[in-house]
């Protein structure tokens, strides 16, 4: 390209890159502190499964000694970290929802005609995705104290890298699948058939050993089940320990949901035109 | 292809927006075929078409929120596939749905976009108290968006695609759902944005009554350029009396094509 009299290309510092990331981050916890009832609902979703289910199955499900736990443990105690990771595949599909109807609204083109690349739009979007679900974590760990989840005190900061992954992956899963779905009626089949199948075929709500027990083919479904790897992630992290094989699945996981999201996202690939007129109009 | 009028290449030939040869299919439906037509810096150009003709289409290849299939868009000579962020920092756009955030205050939409653009809170403070004041909102600014009416939510829209600045500024029927006083107010306050501060703009519509004699007028029309010229001189070449006659004499010429075009 000669470009003669071209005005130069400025390109954007490092400190336009960091106010950009400061703006969606402030952004969407406005968002998050304006819309109350997803708080709340954040925070009931896995409280009622601590404080009804969890107390029923008590009794019907036993747990051994299994790492990284040295001794029995409550159901409640074992399910802890399920809970916590299930607040944030809410929390990762909730956000791709908004973005589907961000863009039915238009807010999302507000976000994509931004000068920073679209691969920094997207990421800055997913952090602040994960800074809010973080949030809902640490409350429910709060509530969950009073009930007795007493990790040990160096776990509640031991685990917040682990948080911040898992929150990324969960995330990026969301955007992915966002970008896939044209209109809000969709989502909510997605909904049934994302987050139900992920979260009953982990290792959240019983060991996986037990799953084995009952049926081997599920447990295999459930090992490939990345949700399970965040799970455990989690659960290691809290008692101040690190599950190698579930950390390396969940990186693995963000990087391929995330660059599966910004191809979805790209231009030039074309897949938000393929799918027609979604900015409506003429 | 570089200089488009011909010769010289300073700075005042390079036009605010270049459309080469673009053409868009969304599967089997062409949208846009063929279509082609520059800008010169500080003008107000009109782009007329009925619903249907290509112009969010156009709108969206040149915001690139969809990727430019065949031809190339420019924007102060910068390409917006090859060197987007260049192209869009010097792009502001109203887009035809409402995208500001209703639950948030006017000064936080405003920050909020300044953020984007990488403007600093202070500096996105001051400018936005800035623009506003020149849409008389300012004493509005930390309400929410959700309680103004429709005609000042699009003139935050129109302070808010200005406040980094652009060079152009594009417009997709901005005057949709207002009433016939909002749309007076904005359409005069975007042509003092022309002659005040010089900035460029492509104001898309369907309402031939807001053309004005100083306009550039381009006629989209089942995606196809059909004209391009000064509105007195459109009206002089279709040897009709005024500018809608001009583009009901262009758009009926070429039906039968454009039904060939569609099928």
């Amino acid at each position: 390209m000669s470009t003669l009299a071209l005005p130069a290309a400025r390109g954007f510092s490092p400190a336009q890159y960091a106010v950009c990331l400061g703006g969606i981050v402030w952004r969407e916890g406005l968002r998050f502190l304006h819309q109350r009832e997803r708080f709340v609902s954040a925070l009931v979703r896995p409280l009622v499964w601590l404080f009804i289910f969890a107390v029923g199955f008590r009794q019907v499900l036993g747990v051994s000694i299994i790492p990284p736990y040295d001794t029995y443990v409550l159901y409640e105690v074992y399910i802890a970290p399920g809970l916590m990771a299930m607040i944030q595949l809410f929390n990762g599909m909730q956000s791709s929802l908004s973005m589907v109807y961000d863009r039915e609204m238009g807010n999302m083109r507000i976000l994509l005609v931004s000068p920073l690349p679209r691969w920094y739009l997207l990421s800055s979007k997913l952090v602040a995705g994960t800074a809010v679900s973080l949030l809902q974590v640490y409350a429910f760990l709060v509530i969950a104290w009073f009930w007795e989840i007493e990790p040990p005190p160096l776990g509640y900061l031991t685990v917040l890298p682990a948080l911040i992954l898992t929150g990324l992956m969960l995330g990026a899963l969301g955007m992915l699948i966002s970008s896939a779905v044209r209109q809000l009626e969709n989502f909510a089949g997605v909904m049934n058939f994302v987050i139900f199948p992920m979260f009953f075929a982990s290792s959240a709500l019983y060991p996986l050993w037990r799953v084995r027990e009952g049926s081997p083919l599920l447990y295999y479904v459930c090992e490939l089940n990345p949700f399970t790897h965040a799970v455990e992630l989690i659960r290691f992290a809290l008692y101040l320990q690190i599950n190698w094989m579930s950390l390396a699945v969940v990186c693995g996981c963000t990087l391929v949901f995330m660059i599966g999201a910004i191809m979805a996202y790209d231009p030039s690939r074309g897949f938000l035109a393929r799918r027609g007129e979604a900015g409506g109009g003429g | 292809m570089h200089g488009m009028n011909g010769q010289g290449t300073s700075q005042a030939d390079i036009p605010a927006l270049a459309v080469d040869g673009v053409s868009h299919r969304y599967g089997p439906r062409q949208a846009l075929a063929d279509v082609s037509f520059a800008i010169a810096p500080g003008r107000f150009a009109v782009l007329l078409g009925l619903n249907g003709a290509g112009k969010s289409t156009l709108f969206s290849l040149v915001t690139r929120l969809y990727g430019t299939q065949q031809g190339r868009i420019r924007i102060f000579g910068h390409d917006a596939s090859r060197t987007p962020g260049e192209a869009l920092r010097v792009l502001g756009v109203v887009f035809q749905a409402r995208t500001l955030d209703l639950d948030l205050s006017v000064i936080q939409n405003l920050t909020y976009h300044a953020a984007l653009h990488g403007i600093g809170r202070r500096e996105a403070q001051a400018r936005a108290q800035d623009v506003l004041a020149r849409i008389a909102l300012l004493d509005r600014a930390k309400e929410k968006v959700r309680s103004l009416s429709g005609g000042q939510m699009r003139r935050v829209e129109i302070a808010r695609a200005l406040l980094h600045r652009p060079r152009l500024l594009i417009l997709d029927e901005p005057t949709v759902g207002l009433d016939v006083r909002s749309r007076a107010d904005i359409l005069e306050h975007v042509r003092q944005l022309v002659t005040e501060q010089g900035v460029c703009v492509l104001w898309a519509t369907h309402l031939i009554d807001e053309v004005a004699e100083t306009d550039d007028v381009i006629v989209l029309h089942h995606g196809r350029i059909l004209a391009h010229a000064p509105a007195p001189r459109l009206i002089a070449d279709t040897g009709a009396t005024d500018i809608r006659g001009a583009f009901a004499r262009l758009t009926r010429i070429d039906q039968p094509d454009g039904a060939s075009a569609a099928a």
